[in-house]
């Protein structure tokens, strides 16, 4: 269970994580600005286990990954959008970052409601409003991709490590 | 049903005889790129999945563009951490110091792009060489770091939307404001997860370095790709750049659209996104007066010698509006090498604008002139959110060079009829 912090429309990556801060790139130093430009009081209220609900094109522009796993180490449990852009969604399912897209859910939650979601079969419960959504599943090869860890560790799962090259 | 360019192309990177939009595939790729801002973390994560080793050195370019020459302590670590890297695992192609170049403008320079080939770029306005008639994206370090490791990544096929070019520019009319155009009609995710593949009678009139223009920003509508198809422009380009066999793709008569967008070129007006979306376009002159505190001309959108000669032909013999920093910025070496040979930058330095070397500098807010609180920018980069070129209330107005050429001189947001 956790609580959502609301969001609107084409949140991009700039404010997700500035791009003054790009030289970073430890997890804890990420989390320590995520949201910044958007909602200065982010950092100081999330927990862990809490939700991002937003509008249309979550995290268009830059391709920074710092963005997404600025939001994982902040301890989001996932995050639920109309739409996503799609180099966030993609490097969200790299990283395991779990992403849920349903329109309905994004427009009716609001901020400070209680959630609890099934990852599995993308089913989202507004405890607070006692409402559930279907966020329907990810095609196999991505779900594999998914219970992996992320896309490295599927790799690394069916190319064990060689010797180094060139050393 | 036929494929299009971009269909075309993934199918024949998975040995596939016909694919169809929404089919995942798993592609071989041509070439892989990563920057100073984006490859530490893609070595980071090699590192933590034992991932030691890269598919083919020779198709892997390091390009220290962002915050290079070094900023600060923290871009020197990561710099030198792509470096290192680099040596070890043997890539030839590492870019910094007097070799670099803004990524998107150096790899095509450096004969890196062929028509027909794919390329990843853990950059999102990777999409640039699509001018080229390349399938080119970005993603994020994590698929940098596979592809490094496997020279494979995977793909959602995109369906497509045309968008048919007709007609002729005005005078002072670009590349830049009809890609702005197109994003103020169609919106900032109006192409989301698709290819905006360019046709029609207007391609032969479109230079190279408009198209690089176009494609670069085709990201600012969301799209996966941007691509035009191949000819006498583009094959002039690379006469001297690339050697190896290249197999352009063509649209089949019956390739699938999502729909067709069609624009007159001859009704472009010059065009300015406000902030803080690059969408939130309309003609200069409803911008008109306002007072302007920095001017940046270059960038990865509008670096290139073409756009060099433009502003040159507005500063020439003008002064730069006092109270206006003006800053130029020659998106590669070569470009500023020809710049300095066709006396651009001459004319640059006596209208009192500031020539930097080639580097991103402030477009992500990185150096070489970020912006104070409540400033106002007019700048032919590509976003202007907030805060990206600063502070968080300093505001930025995407326009041509032309166009911010003419705002340096007159000080405020300005036409470039209005200097001439
Ligand atoms: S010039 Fe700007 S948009 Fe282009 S690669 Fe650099 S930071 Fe990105």
């Amino acid at each position: 269970m956790g609580r959502v912090f609301k969001y609107g429309d084409s949140v991009d990556t700039d404010v997700i994580l500035p791009a003054r801060y790009l030289s970073l790139y430890r997890e804890e130093d990420l989390a320590a600005h995520c949201m910044e430009d958007l909602d200065g009081s982010f950092v100081a209220q999330v927990q862990p286990g809490d939700f991002l609900v937003a509008g249309e094109n979550f995290g268009c522009g830059s391709s920074r990954e710092h963005a997404p796993i600025a939001i994982k180490a902040s301890g989001v449990r996932c995050v639920i959008a109309a739409s996503f852009a799609r180099i966030f969604y993609r490097n969200a399912i790299n990283i395991g970052l779990p992403i849920l897209e349903s329109p309905e859910a994004a427009a009716e939650i609001q901020a400070g409601d209680e959630l609890e979601v099934d990852l599995a079969s993308g089913v989202i419960h507004n405890l607070t409003q006692k409402r559930s959504y279907s966020a329907g599943g990810f095609p196999p090869f991505l779900q594999e991709m998914i219970d992996a860890g992320g896309l490295l560790p599927y790799l690394a799962q069916s190319n064990p490590p060689q010797p180094p090259q060139n050393t | 049903m036929g494929m299009t360019m971009t269909q075309k192309i993934l199918a024949r990177h998975c040995g596939a005889q016909h694919l169809e939009a929404g089919e995942l595939i798993r592609a071989s790729l041509d070439l892989v790129m990563g920057s100073d801002v984006t490859t530490p973390i893609a070595i980071q994560e090699m590192e933590r999945y034992g991932l030691n080793r890269v598919f083919d050195p020779n198709k892997i370019v390091l390009v220290m563009d962002h915050f290079a020459p070094n900023k600060d302590i923290q871009a020197a670590r990561n710099c030198a951490r792509v470096r290192a890297f680099a040596q070890q695992m043997g890539i030839p192609h590492f870019y910094d110091g007097g070799r670099m170049g803004i990524e998107h403008a150096l790899l095509p320079e450096q004969g890196f792009v062929a028509p027909g080939e794919l390329i990843l770029g853990a950059d999102s306005h990777t999409c640039t060489y699509g001018a080229l008639g390349a399938f080119s994206t970005g993603i994020g370090s994590t698929d940098m770091a596979a592809g490094m490791f496997s020279g494979t990544g995977w793909f959602r096929v995109p369906a497509a939307i045309r968008v048919n070019l007709s007609g002729q520019f005005q005078p002072y009319v670009c590349g830049k404001d009809l890609i702005l155009s197109l994003i103020g009609m169609i919106g900032v995710d109006g192409a989301r997860y698709k290819s905006l593949e360019f046709t029609g009678s207007a391609i032969p009139s479109l230079s190279i370095d408009d198209r690089f223009t176009i494609c670069n920003m085709g990201i600012e509508a969301g799209a996966k790709n941007a691509i035009f198809p191949v000819d006498a422009v583009t094959l002039e380009y690379l006469e001297g750049r690339v050697s190896r066999p290249f197999t352009p793709a063509e649209a089949d008569a019956d390739a699938p659209y999502l729909c067709t967008i069609d624009m007159d070129l001859s009704a472009l007006r010059p065009t300015v996104a406000a902030p803080h979306l690059p969408s939130n376009t309309a003609p200069v002159e409803q911008f008109a007066g306002q007072r302007v505190d920095q001017v940046v001309i270059g960038c990865c959108t509008n670096g290139h010698i073409r756009d060099l000669r433009q502003a040159a032909d507005l500063l020439r013999g003008r002064k730069v509006a006092p109270g206006v920093r003006c800053i130029i910025i020659p998106a590669t070496q070569e470009i500023y090498l020809q710049a300095m040979a066709e006396g651009l930058l001459e004319t640059f330095v006596q209208a009192g604008a500031t020539v930097s070397m080639p580097t991103c500098g402030p477009c992500n807010g990185g150096h070489v002139g970020v912006l104070s609180d409540g400033e106002r920018c007019v700048s032919t980069t590509n976003r202007n959110f907030v805060g990206r070129m600063g502070a968080k209330d300093s505001e930025i107005y995407l326009a041509s060079p032309a166009v911010a050429a003419a705002c340096a001189v007159r000080g405020v947001i300005s036409a470039p009829e209005e200097v001439i």
